[in-house]
């Protein structure tokens, strides 16, 4: 019985990471605008900031890798796998969302001693979405560390408390 | 696994442990030192009255931006945390690593992996800005004026993902310690349980 909790409870987090990830990638992939600037028509698109893209790439591999986990049999071997492949995912998660947020920083608040101008006062909406899919990637980041302690207790039973 | 677990509690893995450890500490810290001692002062012409030129000086320092200083912070803390593994090691000889101590250990190398690939990141791509500029956002790059700020920075950035690589491989390597419940470096080895 503690078994099946521990299982669903597992499918459970990891369904919503796979939508938080999913979530992510569709939201900043939409996002586009289009302002005009006096006589400069400024298009803004997620592609124009590596770190951005980066974002995408990386929501989009957490995204196929978990909807493929979600389907891994109970009692294959390939779950020792990955225990190590979480602790990747989470990784580049994390990697990519403080990259996304470091540079949207800077274009919400801009950089004085660069004299680098904000780009969200140009381009409201676009900034609003970019900072929603920046939360649905965090979510998938808290989300992922509950399944990497899940999964090392899944696997490895520090505590001994399955007796065989 | 049976190979796997003598292996583990022999104290040769051990010691290759204590290497990655030290080479990890050392990494983070130098980054975390480079990268917090970075600062550049130039001086510009800014334009002309008459025939005199006018001159303005300019500096630039990690703390001018966010991620830098998120960068020199979270360095700081990994090499902390190494380097108090490090002397646990040495130090707690007959202290005994089972259940909670062995789990406590993998959980905090684990955070400490997502914390210095998030930092190394983040730093990478600020730089990545600061060195090409971005036409669509009209950012011009910083990199063509202060070179040197821009040199140290690319060597502070390559320690830290130096560290990164290291941390992963110690992370690994303690969960899979985590499967054997041995105790480190002690002359008496616990019965290993092989799941």
């Amino acid at each position: 019985m503690v078994k099946l909790t521990q299982r669903l409870g597992g499918l459970v987090l990891r369904f919503a990471a796979f939508c938080a990830a999913l979530g992510a990638v569709i939201a900043m992939i939409t996002s586009r605008e289009r302002s005009s600037f006096f006589v400069i028509s400024l298009v803004a698109k997620y592609s124009d900031l590596a770190a951005f893209k980066y974002f995408v790439i990386a929501n989009a591999i957490v995204t196929v890798y978990s909807f493929l986990v979600l389907f891994l049999p109970k009692e294959s071997l390939l779950w020792k796998f990955v225990v190590v492949l979480d602790l990747m995912v989470t990784m580049l998660l994390t990697s990519s969302l403080s990259a996304a947020v470091a540079v949207a920083q800077v274009g919400k608040r801009g950089n004085a001693n660069a004299g680098w101008l904000p780009i969200c006062g140009q381009v409201p909406r676009f900034c609003d979405q970019i900072t929603g899919a920046l939360i649905a990637g965090l979510v998938a980041l808290v989300l992922y560390v509950f399944l990497l302690i899940f999964s090392i207790h899944h696997v490895v039973d520090p505590f001994l408390l399955r007796k065989s | 696994m049976a190979k796997l677990a003598l292996a583990a509690t022999s104290g040769k893995s051990c010691k290759i442990l204590l290497g990655l450890r030290l080479l990890a500490f050392s990494a983070t810290l130098s980054a975390a030192i480079v990268m917090g001692l970075n600062k550049e002062t130039e001086t510009f012409v800014v334009g002309k009255v008459g025939n005199t030129p006018i001159k303005a000086t300019f500096t630039a320092k990690f703390d001018h931006t966010p991620a830098f200083v998120f960068f020199v912070v979270a360095n700081a803390m990994v090499s902390f945390h190494n380097l108090l593994m490090i002397a646990l090691q040495i130090f707690g000889g007959k202290m005994e690593f089972t259940g909670f101590r062995l789990l406590s250990v993998a959980i905090l190398d684990m955070l400490n992996v997502t914390l210095i690939s998030a930092a190394a990141n983040a730093a990478a791509f600020m730089a990545e800005v600061g060195k090409n500029g971005n036409k669509h956002a009209r950012w011009d790059k910083i990199c063509d004026r202060f070179a040197t700020y821009c040199d140290h920075g690319a060597g502070a950035l390559i320690a830290a993902f130096a560290g990164v690589i290291l941390m992963l491989i110690i992370s690994a390597a303690s969960i899979s310690r985590l499967a054997q419940q041995n105790k480190c470096c002690s002359t008496t080895a616990s019965p290993s349980v092989v799941p």
